[in-house]
């Protein structure tokens, strides 16, 4: 057990080591200067507003900018491996397939990871340049924005484990857009209630990851209130999800052959 | 009876190729045992299934019918990995990793504690002349060079059964020369060698037995010189000192191929009628100055058993 735990994480330490060579955390610059950028314009409105709007669009920049991380880089992952063949080596040693594709997986969270955790930090600093005090709620938005960006981690794995970077780029990136829509899904397939298309659109509701299970801003930003059982149900979710995911990935990956 | 270390009962694989999904039939029931401790070469012309082979021998690709055992085992048996290895043909590794992190990234897959990676590393590198290279990245290597790191992470687990898809392609003479010597170096140890290559004298100088496929099926098992001298067809005898019209008995047993001054040529078909035509030079009284056999280039074998098999 020890020993296959141990595999996993030497393919997810080298895949790590994959993303900071290739200059991926580079990034965090980028973000950093967004929202500087963004706290600076945020000068012309009143002070009560500006703390909200601050932490609104930089918790919404930390969603979309990790998402779009971990699609690009994601995509690349598997199919790299196997476009220059450095798969073939992989197979030939003791590690299963599956180890591979969770070694993979991890080293791709654990990559956006440290991006979270250093555009956290920057946001959570600017937050308290800006109001002088930080809501300890904001820990669980981004904690939640870790568990949806380590869902579309494994959506981006899984369609890279049988597809091209740009085919599983495409689908990742319409599965991110649709995952913040499925309630609008499920409330339009209501008012089409006996239709076909209906019957299609509750499909897609139960097949699409509800992305909006993981979105907490406007009540940690308002001060609404937030049901722990919301929480944990989330975070059940997320994880079921991912689970289920990448069971299928691995099943999929295992059974096919590299050329 | 000798063990058997890699044995294929009627492998059959095809791919499925472009927009119309047509078929290509890579191997055609292929049949082929490899001995325990021997260094078998795998050879045959491009594009023959050699690649093929070895990629379903370590399950990288699944076989559409037949069967594969490895020690016994399934190539899809985990516990199989730990005693073989495996080069890769025109491998390209890991180019973020310098030398010493590439091989210690294999080395962990097989768990192999610490201390002991340390060394086996700075041994390996040694043995495939990159020790001063150890340091630098993977992206800054030469092909060469990458075939030789690659050699070196196939040896990382000290494997039982060595595969080698072309491990001399991309080498200088030295390069060809020093694998060589870490094929014959592995068999001294007892390790079964399995390599594959499309160039003669590499496989002549190192391989026990060969195998030779063609089109995706077997066409010859076993010592090379008796493979290619079964088909030694011809015998070049030069004499010197012969008028053509002398030649009329040895109609049928030889004919002219070349006439250097007064110097002849003759090329004797079929190795049986080597003394009937000695016999009757020497009964002429003509000098002879040299008998030599033209054995088949390993072009010429291809060529008759693609010929072969078309009839
Ligand atoms: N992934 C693939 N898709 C389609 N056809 C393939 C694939 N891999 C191999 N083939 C076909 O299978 C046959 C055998 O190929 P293979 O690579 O095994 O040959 P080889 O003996 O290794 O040749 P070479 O000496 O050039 O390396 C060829 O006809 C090739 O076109
Ligand atoms: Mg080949």
């Amino acid at each position: 057990m020890k020993s296959f735990i141990k595999k996993i994480w030497v393919i997810t330490l080298n895949t790590f080591k994959e993303a900071v060579r290739d200059r991926i955390l580079y990034s965090i610059v980028f973000f950093a200067f967004l929202i500087l950028i963004l706290s600076t314009i945020m000068d012309v409105v009143t002070i009560g507003q500006r703390a909200k709007i601050i932490q609104d669009m930089g918790l919404a920049s930390i969603s979309i900018f990790g998402a779009l991380i971990a699609i690009f880089v994601g995509i690349g992952l598997v199919y790299k491996e196997i476009d220059k063949r450095t798969i073939f080596t992989i197979v030939s040693k003791p590690v299963t397939r599956y180890q591979f594709l969770l070694g993979k997986y991890f080293g791709l969270v654990l990559t956006i990871l440290v991006e979270v955790l250093a555009m956290g930090t920057i946001f959570l600093a600017l937050v308290y340049y800006t109001s002088g005090y930080i809501n300890p709620r904001l820990f669980a938005a981004i904690g939640l924005t870790f568990l949806e960006l380590m869902v579309i981690c494994s959506v981006a794995v899984f369609f890279s484990s049988f597809s091209t970077p740009i085919l599983s780029g495409m689908f990742t990136l319409g599965i991110y857009l649709i995952g913040h829509m499925t309630r609008d899904l499920y409330e339009f397939s209501a008012k089409l209630e006996g239709t076909f298309l209906a019957v299609i659109l509750k499909i897609l509701y139960y097949v699409f990851p509800n992305l909006d299970n993981f979105n907490i801003r406007a009540q940690v930003v308002h001060e609404l209130p937030i049901d722990p059982k919301y929480f944990f149900y989330s975070v059940l979710y997320g994880l079921l999800y991912i689970t289920l995911l990448l069971f299928v990935s691995s099943i999929i990956f295992t059974k096919r052959d590299f050329k | 009876m000798t063990e058997k270390a890699v044995e294929l009962k009627g492998v059959y694989k095809a791919f499925k190729t472009g927009f119309t999904m047509k078929k290509v039939e890579a191997l055609n029931g292929v049949d082929l045992v490899i001995n325990k401790g021997e260094v078998f070469g795998y050879l045959g012309p491009n594009g023959s299934g050699k690649t093929t082979t070895l990629k379903l021998i370590m399950g990288i690709i699944h076989l559409d019918k037949g069967e594969i055992k490895i020690m016994s085992k399934s190539p899809n048996d985990i516990s199989i990995k730990e005693i073989i290895g495996f080069l890769p043909e025109s491998p390209y590794f890991y180019d973020y990793l310098n030398a010493v992190e590439f091989l210690d990234f294999y080395a962990r897959l097989f768990s192999i504690p610490k201390a002991i990676r340390r060394d086996k590393i700075r041994r390996l590198l040694k043995m495939v002349g990159l020790e001063k290279r150890a340091g630098e990245s993977l992206r800054h290597f030469s092909r060469g060079m990458l075939q030789r790191i690659g050699i070196a992470q196939a040896l990382i687990n000290d494997p039982e059964i060595v595969f080698l898809d072309e491990p001399m392609s991309g080498l200088d003479p030295l390069g060809r020369a020093e694998v060589k010597e870490i094929i014959q170096g592995l068999k001294r140890d007892g390790k079964t060698v399995v390599f594959s290559s499309h160039i003669l004298p590499d496989v002549e100088a190192i391989a026990d037995r060969v195998g030779i496929i063609v089109n995706g099926k077997i066409r010859d098992v076993g010592d090379l010189d008796k493979l290619l001298s079964k088909r030694v067809s011809f015998v070049e005898v030069t004499v010197f000192g012969l008028d053509r019209d002398m030649l009329d008995p040895l109609k049928g047993k030889a004919k002219v191929k070349r006439i250097l001054g007064d110097r002849i040529v003759l090329l004797v078909e079929g190795v049986e009628n080597v003394d009937a035509v000695i016999d009757y030079i020497r009964f002429c009284e003509i000098g002879i100055e040299s008998v030599e056999p033209i054995r088949m280039t390993l072009e010429e074998l291809f060529l008759s058993e693609t010929k072969g098999k078309s009839k």
